[in-house]
């Protein structure tokens, strides 16, 4: 591995204790000003039986130590900032800055959400702006921004389903799935009371029509699909499968996470989809937070319109919004007040920063990227399914395998060489899947430097098996002991040093 | 377009390299029929100034300038500048879910130190990564205690937040919960002699909040007595984690909901926040959320993993103990850096200043002709002010004087006529207060008097 | 390497008779296709279970296995060591590390199953993989 190959790389400085370990009582970081009412005894208002005597264990640190604690810790993190992030499915495209900006304004962070929608007509045109977008990228009708997350959005679409369907006469019992979906998809089916299915996919990696029609009875209340699916394919036959599911009165689920292969090319209303979620951390830039915050904004046709969850964004004529309740099919509250709002003023900065020939220009890229790598890596990594992709592909381990490195060892490996790794062992039908999706962010000289890197690790798995089997061997830690952490698991620090962590003695005693 | 890296020479040799002619061809596969083929009718492109220009004339749509008494789970506290300054560092927020744990030490121990912060706090075992928020967390504590118990009947104080008991509601349909509801008494706790009678060997959990939505003090170690004689398990939410600097915690709980929005978050008009749980060791495998553990690397040094991934969506699928995959993690951070600025001192003194200022505001509106606290149990920051007037007439004339003056319950609860729910937190100065209680007294004694 | 006196499944549990008791456990292959085990799922003593019905799980870091009844019967006893010690199962998965004993209903519901070279003979023709690992 030569210099001119190692690059993005996270700090390996050694050694920053816990914060607990730090603390030393007396000192402290905080700052309030003086108490200008007449001080009350705790006791007396509330209580001696209420009182607790002190945060057994809290820290006690000065500014300066958080600030180097905090500084230190993030050092040892990679994300997009650092360098190439193509973990596929998850869209890791550049956070701009300014989304961060605006997020944090004086008049929007500090809005509450329950100050009268009359002072609120700000946040509420926001709101109906993103809605607005969101639809038009979409092709649906109507839309609720609350769902917090994809997963979570995807429950709130299958219970509208469910709504739907009961309304009709019958909720049904089960959800089609085809077996390259995410696992979020069947534990949504299975949250909201429904039996799961696979569909099982023909060589081309798509959808088999054939296995579809014989499943699609009138007992399937809907078809979870994704499109691209999670091989990067997209699923030719999508309005063919659309007519299968309506024909006998089901619903078309699609799970947006790909938008960012379709946005401003085609719309899932377009072609046949009743519902749809979208990760906007995903194709809308909003940070993945080191796993969240997310927002997982659903969007459906009009005859789902009357099950969104409460409350609905109106519009007067005169152009004043408010939230309305009265909606008696609705499925219910999904979460408490109206979603991830610091979320959706990001996703719609992002949209505005772009505009139409920029969203489109974005799944140009990204495909293209995609693409790109692809051609850089054919012959070199097996590809199970040889059919076109658009912003991911998915190799496998297989010409390694046989010397005995797996895909999880490459992805250690791309770390040496300055990557954060792809996403390892998923879609489940690829034995050893090696899932990229480098995003639109990426310039042409990181995309060649990550594809000479895979190739070399190529070569190494031939050469020097050993040595990618045994990677990272340039971070901080090494591989970590993943077993120890299972069968005995330290879930939280304690003062007293634990050599085994059978079950923990009690915490102290609400004192 | 100013964030893609690509001059248009480079995308053509990319094509070139590919063996395309022009990009077109790499999306032969989306039929011709179902392609988009006019431009998308969004606004934009816009530049910098002018994305800033449109947020900053939104936000002067809004409420700036307003002195707000609003809480009922939101609630607004001084937030220390480094809690937004250090997690605007880009490896903590361009960062994903730490799957590859040697290049995410950062987020790994930030999550261990949080799970330990919140256990410390509620006094509780072991906590989650984060969940959506405490509306969601409340979901999927009952269905974890329906998981653990294998009983279907849940009591649930009305005393509880209600839009949470509303997407419990939501979520109990999919579940085939039964939720039942438990009255709460004069006091505004809940109600002992109804919780008795409504109490049985079927029920798998009674959930209450703490302090409660009216912003009493409930009295958690006597409810969990009462829960355990009938193997039932005691599920306290928490909306106020503040109010735990000087509140005893929740440790006789069996199961925290928290929402840790108070800890360091923006009002940000509902979200992001964050959830978390915290329970009992022995209940860990029936939790649901990310954990992240400690251990060594190959060299025997410490280091964190995401462990006991096997309860998890991606692996357990549709047998997962639930669907989350993303959570809060970066609003998680936050709090995190909060509690550790606050620490061990501050977090008192913070809730010390609270309650102070609460109840100076409480005894000083209750002078008031016109007005009284309408429950006697002991409160934090939050209480019920009850009006001689409606109250929504009193909110429109402090309104005019730029005051929000509180949430009128009865939107709510349709028995709690002309009643404000009242929050005060130690960002309101004495002189604000004082101008508060003087437009409440103005305002009872022009209003017409209804029948309380 | 499988005990001839054992009878087996293409589910890869074992089963060995006495009488109309039976022990129950994992084979070889299964402990070593599943890698390290950190965790088992059993059930209490006296549930019953159908030929073929889960009775538990078995878990590896990134991967979880359902267990299956071999025959029909009323489980009498539950290897509790594997609570404090899954490492048994990946070390002696046909002896100490067995899962459950039962009462069975049918003894004659063996016959269906495997005998060892039956099973030797199921491996060697390329059974598939247990468990898989996944992430996004």
């Amino acid at each position: 591995m030569g210099d001119s190959t190692a690059k993005a790389r996270p700090h390996v400085t050694p050694g920053e204790g816990l914060i607990f370990e730090k603390s030393s009582p007396g000192k402290h970081a905080y700052s309030l000003p003086p108490l200008d009412v007449p001080e009350v005894q705790p006791e007396e208002v509330l209580g001696a039986g209420f009182v607790r005597r002190e945060i057994a264990g809290f820290p006690e640190v000065s500014e300066i130590e958080i600030i180097r604690h905090f500084t230190r810790l993030s050092t040892w993190n990679y994300g997009v900032d650092t360098g190439m992030y193509p973990l596929g499915s998850c869209t890791m495209k550049y956070n701009p800055r300014i989304n961060e900006v605006v997020a944090r304004l004086e008049g929007l962070a500090s809005e509450h959400p329950y100050q009268p929608t009359e002072l609120a007509q700000g946040c509420l045109k926001i709101l109906r702006a993103l809605e607005k977008a969101l639809l038009e990228i979409t092709g649906m009708d109507a839309i609720t921004l609350q769902p917090a997350a994809g997963a979570h959005g995807e429950l709130t679409g299958i219970l509208m389903v469910q709504a739907y369907l009961t309304a009709k006469g019958n909720p049904r019992q089960l959800v089609l799935i085809p077996d390259s979906a995410h696992g979020t998809n069947p534990a949504t089916a299975a949250m909201a009371g429904y039996n799961v299915a696979p569909v099982k996919s023909n060589r081309g990696g798509q959808v088999d029509l054939d296995a579809l029609r014989q499943l699609m009875t009138e007992n399937v209340a809907a078809l979870m699909i994704t499109n691209p699916n999670t091989l990067g394919i997209f699923e030719e036959r999508i309005t063919d499968i659309a007519e299968i599911v309506h024909a006998r009165g089901g619903v078309l689920y699609l799970d947006g996470a790909n938008l960012n292969a379709l946005a401003g090319v085609t719309r899932p209303g377009d072609f046949g989809a009743d519902i749809v979620h979208l990760n906007l951390h995903k194709t809308f830039s909003t940070p993945h937070g080191g796993g969240g915050p997310g927002a997982g904004p659903v969007a459906v046709k009009k005859f789902l319109e009357p099950f969104l969850p409460l409350p609905v964004l109106q519009e007067s004529p005169e152009g004043r919004l408010r939230w309305n309740f009265e909606r008696p099919q609705s499925i219910g509250r999904v979460r408490a007040f109206y979603g991830n709002f610091g979320m959706h003023v990001r996703a719609l900065a992002y949209i505005l920063a772009h505009g139409p020939e920029g969203i489109l220009q974005v799944t140009r890229d990204a495909v293209l990227n995609s693409n790109y790598i692809r051609k850089g890596l054919e012959g070199v990594y097996d590809l199970p399914y040889p059919s076109p992709t658009l912003h991911e592909t998915v190799f496998s381990d297989k010409r390694q395998a046989r010397f005995g490195v797996r895909t999880m060892d490459i992805a250690k490996r791309l770390m040496d060489y300055g990557f954060h790794p792809y996403t390892v062992a998923f879609p489940l039908i690829v034995p050893g899947a090696m899932m990229i999706e480098p995003t639109e962010s990426e310039c042409k000289e990181e995309l060649d430097l990550f594809i000479e890197a895979l190739r070399a690790i190529a070569h190494e798995a031939e050469t020097h098996p050993d040595l990618v089997k045994t990677a990272p061997h340039t971070t901080r830690v090494r591989r970590l002991d993943e077993v120890t952490a299972n069968r005995k698991p330290i879930l939280r620090w304690q003062p007293a040093p634990r050599p085994s962590a059978g079950p923990a003695p009690a915490p102290e005693p609400a004192d | 377009m100013r964030y893609l890296p690509k001059s248009d020479a480079e995308r053509k040799a990319m094509l070139e390299r590919i063996g395309c002619a022009s990009v077109e061809e790499l999306f032969a596969a989306i039929p011709g029929a179902i392609r988009l083929r006019r431009p998308l009718a969004i606004p934009g492109p816009l530049s910098e100034p002018e994305i800033v220009d449109f947020f900053q004339a939104r936000a002067r749509e809004n409420a700036s300038g307003y002195l707000r008494f609003l809480g009922a789970g939101v609630y607004s506290h001084f937030r220390p500048v480094v809690v937004d300054a250090l997690a605007s560092r880009g490896e903590f927020f361009t960062a994903y879910t730490p799957y590859q744990p040697e290049i995410s030490q950062g987020t790994l121990q930030a999550i261990f130190e949080f799970q330990t912060l919140i256990c410390q706090l509620t006094g509780q075992e072991i906590a989650n990564a984060s969940l959506y928020d405490g509306s969601t967390a409340l979901p999927e504590s009952v269905i974890m205690a329906v998981r653990i118990s294998d009983r279907a009947r849940v009591l649930v104080a009305r005393s509880l937040h209600p839009e949470y008991r509303q997407v419990l509601s939501t979520y109990a349909r999919g579940q085939g919960l039964q939720i039942e509801e438990l009255p709460y008494a004069a006091s505004g706790q809940v109600d002992r002699e109804a919780l008795a009678r409504q109490l049985d060997d079927r029920t798998a959990a009674v959930a209450i909040q703490s302090p409660n939505f009216f912003g009493c003090v409930e009295d958690v170690a006597a409810l969990s007595r009462f829960c355990h004689e009938h193997n039932a398990l005691l599920i306290c939410a928490i909306n106020e984690p503040v109010s735990l600097g000087l509140l005893r915690p929740p440790a006789e709980a069996d199961i925290v909901a928290l929402e840790g929005q108070a800890l360091g978050l923006p009002p940000s008009y509902g979200g992001p926040y964050v959830g978390v749980l915290a329970t009992k060791e022995r209940f860990v495998r029936s939790m649901p959320g990310r954990l992240a553990g400690q251990t060594t690397d190959s060299e025997g040094r410490r280091g964190f993993v995401l462990t006991l991934a096997t309860r998890e969506q991606h692996i357990r699928r549709e047998k997962a103990t639930s669907n989350i995959c993303t959570n809060q993690a970066l609003c998680a951070l936050m709090t995190t850096i909060f509690m550790t600025v606050y620490g061990k001192q501050g977090m008192r003194a913070l809730a010390e200043q609270n309650l102070a200022k609460a109840h100076y505001a409480a005894s000083e509106l209750a002078k008031v002709p016109g007005a009284r606290i309408r429950f006697s149990a002991p409160f934090f920051n939050e209480f019920v002010l009850q009006l001689a007037c409606p109250a929504e007439a009193l909110q429109q004339r402090l309104a005019e004087q730029k005051i929000l003056a509180g949430i009128a319950l009865e939107r709510f609860y349709p028995e709690l006529k002309q009643s404000l729910l009242v929050c005060v937190t130690e960002t309101h100065a004495r002189a604000d207060l004082d101008r508060f209680v003087a437009a409440v007294r103005a305002a009872c004694a022009e209003a017409p008097r209804g029948k309380a | 390497m499988y005990p001839r006196d054992y009878r087996y499944t293409r589910e890869h549990e074992w089963i060995k008779l006495e009488g109309d008791r039976a022990t129950i456990g994992i084979t070889h292959y299964a402990q070593e296709q599943l890698g390290d085990i950190v965790f088992v799922e059993l059930p209490k003593p006296g549930a019953e279970f159908a030929g073929m019905e889960a009775f538990g799980t078995v878990e590896s870091v990134k991967a979880v296995s359902e267990l299956y009844s071999p025959v029909s019967g009323r489980v009498e006893e539950v290897n509790t060591s594997l609570n404090e010690n899954p490492a048994l199962l990946n070390q002696e998965p046909h002896g100490a590390a067995w899962l459950i004993k039962m009462r069975i209903k049918d003894p004659s519901e063996l016959n269906s199953l495997l005998t060892a070279e039956q099973y030797e003979a199921f491996l060697q023709s390329g059974a598939p993989d247990t468990g898989a690992q996944a992430e996004s």
